[in-house]
């Protein structure tokens, strides 16, 4: 299969290959600098996860980082950074990845990386029992942290059926109980070929990186893939409240709609709308959030600002597999009451909600998120992460599709969106109350 | 194919009759470009009673021109799905954003007025000081902030620059007035004092062309020349304690006053450092605390690169009940790697990574443009990515080894520790 991606400037064709085991790999072309980057991506987050196992899919991606049948746990982080690379991975709802960005030179280090992860990862019991304090302390250092308490307890709160529900990084029982065995288990039945896709993205040739592929991973057993958990979540039928009080310096207030899949009609005029209350953040995952989004012109900005009432605005709908949450988070100045903050949050939602959004905003919410397309394809590293993650999380070819998918959005369809989806009966209010103990 | 980085950097510089400085890189990634303005006027610059003006005049300074409102201003740049950003550290204050090729005309004039012509408009200074109150109330509430605010602070005295928080305090910002800003601006945002980095889907003729109009005829002296004192010798292993009712989690900032980034030693400083706390998941440090014994997702360390001597500081996050582990497994490593200096091993790993990263260093644009700067500010010259493996290849384990026994010493540590209450050392 032959695509492209719109925005890179050489327009080089990607290669989308399928090996006979059943893995994906997607090979581009980019000779803007003499560095590759390497990604693999597998079918497999917490929203695979059961009861009493939560967090499985985070842990296992720490201990695929300790040591396989022929990388010693002290060789597994050094081999890519011997070549000045950088490495990482990350888990989340549906997906789980693994990356290296490094020189050219370390393309057959960074892929015998990764074939060994798929595959031949040890998970001996010392490293596992270690590896529990480990990730117990990444948990305890996120629940330090009061605008993430508010955001899992008001997911939590959102979902009664759908596994979105429960925190990536699992709770705290489950990490203190769960078994090495659970852990391998869980690998084994996600991590086959099948159930993964290899990004390669850089100033490589492709012929000779799937030649590279085919020799580190065409080894690896096809293995059965993995039949995922199908849930679907009831109707919420009312407006939904959690509140969250412990010491504290500052309050905050969140927001959260059940949005749509990143497959339904409704996700790309409801990115378009998100650019209109909060301005454009773009797509990646990866980095986008990393940098302010464009709103100073935005509704809820202008409303919440220019009447000091809120000091921070953020608005976040992400691409999923299934329906997860719409966000809109604020901070309120001091001396602001957060019913005084809702109060004028909905006041603001209000107009937009029935459909009072003018065609210049639609205008310029489409332009705002072209322009973080094109920045967020600014490094191989992006480059490989877009294309492996709509791979994954969507489906084929879906990165292609972005531009033109904006592009059709009209503003009739983001005004039905919004006053189909900014329902109160879809919301849930999190408040977050400083207790002055400090 | 044209502007490729495959031999590395290629930067074009011109320097201004008001002295000031003009660096070009052409990229061809994205049609994108990134412009980044950075002055030397950063929160060294703050006055002792003031903690703040540097930053909550970056806050505001984007806010308004003398020939654009604030509405104008925003209308001009969402249109282009632009975000101005403003940063502002010991050192600099920057005004950087990345824009459409095709808007880098538009988005250049708009970067000039706001760092020449700000207005600082009453409303929107008071909206801004909100914003970085909330900040502030953030931090205090947040123990990795609060850990390295007080080491800080422990190493060089409220009196030094590097010894304030480069936000600012609550009264600070509370206490900055108009007028404050309006000088603040005047005396450190001139021409001799910045640089303005270009990097992207643009040719450097039409860059320094376009740069030269906006910038050429702003008329200013060069300001005052500022130094920073040498920091205080430690008198000794100093430890503040900070409790934190609620908080599941403690931090630890451990630290010592390092070198100034001019000093010649300082490419094996930062190869120790490496050693240290990066290399891997954060050197010997995590592979001590959270490698071998379990007890923290995080611990690192880092060496800044600043005009006085910078510091460096030890990073770990633990459970309440390791405190105590965590630091003596701090101290041992510190101590170690002071007492035999690095392995032979541990010198070649490190060598390869610094070098081999220089690439990967310049991905982006914004990255680009930071080392750009980086090397301008230091005169480091423009060759400077080239000629970095070769004085990092230099470096002998012998200079690692001098440059940990120098400054690596437990018993002059300053220690910050903050986290819930009755379970601190």
């Amino acid at each position: 299969m032959l695509s492209s991606s719109g925005t890179l400037p050489t327009q080089l064709a990607l290669r989308s290959v399928q090996l006979d085991n059943g893995l994906t790999v997607l090979v581009q072309e980019v000779h803007t600098a003499p560095l590759v980057s390497v990604w693999s991506w597998y079918g497999v987050g917490s929203r695979d996860e059961g009861i009493g196992l939560t967090g499985a899919s985070h842990w296992v991606e720490h201990m695929n980082f300790k040591g396989t049948l022929n990388i010693p746990r002290d060789d597994m982080k050094g081999i890519v950074e011997r070549f000045g690379g950088m490495w990482n991975g990350y888990t989340w709802i549906d997906q789980t990845t693994y990356l290296e960005t490094a020189s050219r030179d370390a393309l057959d280090q960074m892929l015998f990386i990764e074939a060994e992860r798929m595959n031949d990862s040890l998970f001996d019991r010392e490293e596992c029992e270690s590896e529990r304090t480990v990730v117990i302390s990444e948990l305890q250092g996120g629940d330090n942290d009061p605008e993430q308490v508010l955001d899992t307890e008001l997911t939590a709160t959102a979902f009664r059926a759908h596994t979105y529900r429960h925190p990536t990084i699992g709770w705290l029982h489950d990490i203190q109980a769960m078994t090495r065995d659970d852990l391998y288990a869980h690998y084994r039945r996600f991590y086959v070929p099948g159930n993964a896709t290899l990004v390669v993205v850089g100033d490589v040739e492709s012929d000779q990186v799937l030649r590279q592929v085919e020799r580190h991973f065409g080894r690896i057993p096809a293995g059965v893939a993995p039949t995922r958990l199908r849930i679907a979540e009831p109707p919420q039928l009312g407006e939904r409240r959690v509140r969250v009080e412990r010491e504290g310096t500052t309050p905050y207030l969140k927001f959260g709609y059940h949005a749509p899949a990143a497959t339904h009609p409704d996700f790309f005029p409801m990115l378009v709308l998100d650019a209109i209350l909060t301005g454009a953040k773009g797509v990646n995952l990866w980095s986008s959030f990393r940098v302010a989004p464009p709103q100073r012109k935005s509704r809820l900005y202008t409303a919440l600002f220019e009447r000091g009432l809120a000091s921070q605005v953020n608005g976040a709908l992400l691409a999923t597999a299934d329906p997860f949450l719409y966000t809109l988070s604020f901070t309120p100045n001091e001396g602001v009451s957060l019913p005084v903050l809702e109060e004028a949050v909905f006041s603001a939602l209000e107009p937009v909600a029935e459909g009072a959004i003018d065609d210049s905003e639609v205008t310029r919410g489409k332009r705002q998120l072209r322009a973080r397309l094109v920045f967020e394809d600014d490094s191989v590293t992006n480059v490989a992460h877009q294309l492996g993650f709509f791979e994954t999380v969507v489906g084929p070819g879906f990165y292609s599709k972005l531009q033109p998918c904006i592009d059709a959005v009209t503003p009739e369809q983001v005004r039905e969106v919004a006053q189909r989806r900014l329902r109160r009966s879809s919301l849930t209010v999190g408040a977050f109350q400083p207790l002055e103990t400090q | 194919m044209a502007a490729s980085l495959a031999k590395g950097l290629s930067p074009v510089r011109a320097e201004l009759s008001n002295g000031g400085v003009i660096l070009v890189q052409e990229t061809v990634m994205t049609p994108a470009v990134t412009i980044s303005a950075s002055f030397r006027a950063g929160s060294m610059f703050d006055p002792v009673d003031l903690p703040g003006l540097a930053y909550l005049t970056g806050r505001a300074i984007d806010r308004g021109t003398e020939h654009r409102s604030a509405s104008m201003m925003a209308d001009e740049l969402d249109e282009r799905g632009v975000s101005m950003r403003v940063s502002s550290n010991r050192q600099a204050l920057t005004v950087s954003c990345t824009c459409l090729a095709e808007d880098f005309d538009d988005v250049l004039a708009i970067v000039a007025d706001i760092v020449r012509n700000p207005a600082f408009p009453p409303l929107e200074i008071e909206s801004r000081r909100s914003e970085a109150l909330t900040i502030l109330r953030q931090n205090e509430d947040n123990p990795a902030a609060r850990a390295v605010d007080a080491v800080l602070e422990l190493l060089y005295g409220w009196h030094h620059p590097y010894g304030r928080p480069p936000k600012g305090t609550v009264i600070g910002v509370e206490s900055v007035s108009r007028a404050d800003m309006v000088a603040f601006h005047a005396a450190r945002v001139r021409p001799a004092a910045m640089s303005l980095a270009v990097v992207g889907d643009v040719s450097p003729d039409h860059a320094l062309e376009r740069a030269r109009q906006a910038f050429d005829d702003w008329a200013a002296e060069p300001p005052a020349p500022a130094t920073v004192a040498v920091p205080p010798l430690s008198q000794g292993r100093r430890t503040r304690v900070i409790a934190m009712p609620g908080k599941t989690q403690t931090d630890i900032a451990y630290g010592f006053t390092a070198i100034r980034r001019l000093d010649p030693r300082y490419y094996a400083y930062w190869m120790m450092n490496n050693v240290l706390g990066e290399f891997g998941l954060g050197g010997r440090l995590a592979d001590n605390i959270r490698e071998r014994q379990g007890m923290a997702y995080y611990a690192f360390s880092t060496l800044d690169a600043t005009a006085g001597e910078a510091p460096l500081l030890v990073r770990a996050g633990v459970d309440p009940a390791n405190v105590d582990r965590a630091l003596a497994a701090i101290d041992h490593e510190v101590a170690a790697l002071a007492a035999a200096g690095p392995t032979e091993t541990e010198l070649a790993e490190t060598r390869g990574y610094l070098i081999g990263s220089i690439p990967r260093l310049l991905e982006t644009n914004q990255s680009i443009a930071a080392f750009l700067q980086t090397s301008e500010e230091y005169g480091l010259g423009l060759d400077f990515d080239q000629r970095l493996p070769s004085l990092l290849g230099s470096v002998t384990r012998d200079d690692l080894h001098a440059a940990a026994a120098d400054v690596l010493d437990p018993a002059r540590a300053a220690i910050a520790v903050a986290g819930p209450a009755g379970s601190l050392v």
